[in-house]
């Protein structure tokens, strides 16, 4: 049982934290909530926070690359943080990793986590 | 280990059941002793094999996914099979970056990771019948991404 995902608007910046594994399941409701924010409150950048988070399939990689197309096109972007050893992997495999940066990880433990 | 020890699984096509897929057959696989990165693998491989009975095969409506797996020597093999509506073009279906549906945020990427986390991937489809995913891994094996020490 995988806890909830954690949402927190900073600015512009929507950061979303995942809790356990991020697959189709969990990847249908990040996907409506992360839009319902952004239109909401003029969402600008989302970071993904994978510090939390041990597994990604190919339907993470489907959430990721829909919000960068929705950010993209409006200036904004998309950034990940807390990759590490497995979901590295599995982000450089999908070719993910041209188009999404990497979010400073010192500044996520200022802004992003509270 | 000696001679053949199997596992059948059955599930309903609820997307809830992807995470009881992957970890059931991972928990199987744990007798032969793989490593993390290779459990990883595997549970990479069924999720996106399960998924995709799921939306693709049955299409969000309810079926049956039928998972079973085998130990041989130090080989695993695993099926996952539906009885959904098929594949029209295997090799296309195949492709990286094709996906019949992009838009529920497919990223086409979930045969070219089966592909990539297990050794062998075969697909069989009849339009209207069903689909058949059959993968097999070695465990245990020096992996591309593993220690590659002199033979």
């Amino acid at each position: 049982m995988s806890e909830e995902t954690g949402y927190e608007i900073d600015g512009g910046t929507l950061f979303i934290r995942i809790k356990g594994d991020l697959d189709h399941h969990m990847a249908e409701g990040i996907r409506e909530e992360a839009d319902r924010l952004i239109d909401a409150y003029g969402v600008r950048h989302v970071v993904f926070d994978f510090s939390k988070s041990g597994f990604m399939d190919s339907s993470g990689i489907g959430v990721i690359m829909g919000r960068y197309q929705k950010l993209h096109y409006a200036g904004g972007s998309v950034s990940v943080a807390g990759i590490g050893g497995r979901l590295e992997k599995v982000f450089q495999l999908s070719g993910l990793n041209r188009i999404v940066g990497r979010y400073e990880e010192a500044k996520m433990g200022g802004k992003g986590r509270r | 280990m000696n001679g053949k020890t199997s596992m059948e699984l059955r599930i309903g096509s609820s997307s809830e059941n992807e995470s009881l897929a992957r970890v059931c057959v991972a928990a199987f696989a744990a007798r032969l002793d793989p490593t993390l990165e290779e459990i990883a693998d595997i549970k990479t491989a069924v999720s996106e094999a399960v998924t995709n009975c799921i939306i693709h095969g049955y299409e969000g409506s309810e079926g049956e996914i039928r998972i079973s797996c085998s130990i041989e020597e130090k080989r695993l093999h695993v099926e996952v099979e539906d009885q959904g509506v098929g594949i029209m073009d295997i090799k296309q279906a195949m492709e990286p970056l094709f996906t019949t549906k992009p838009e529920l945020e497919r990223s086409g990427m979930g045969f070219a990771f089966m592909e990539a986390f297990m050794d062998e991937l075969s697909v069989t489809s009849s339009p209207g019948q069903g689909t058949k995913v059959v993968m097999e891994k070695e465990i245990g094996k020096a992996g591309l991404y593993g220690y590659s020490g002199t033979d």
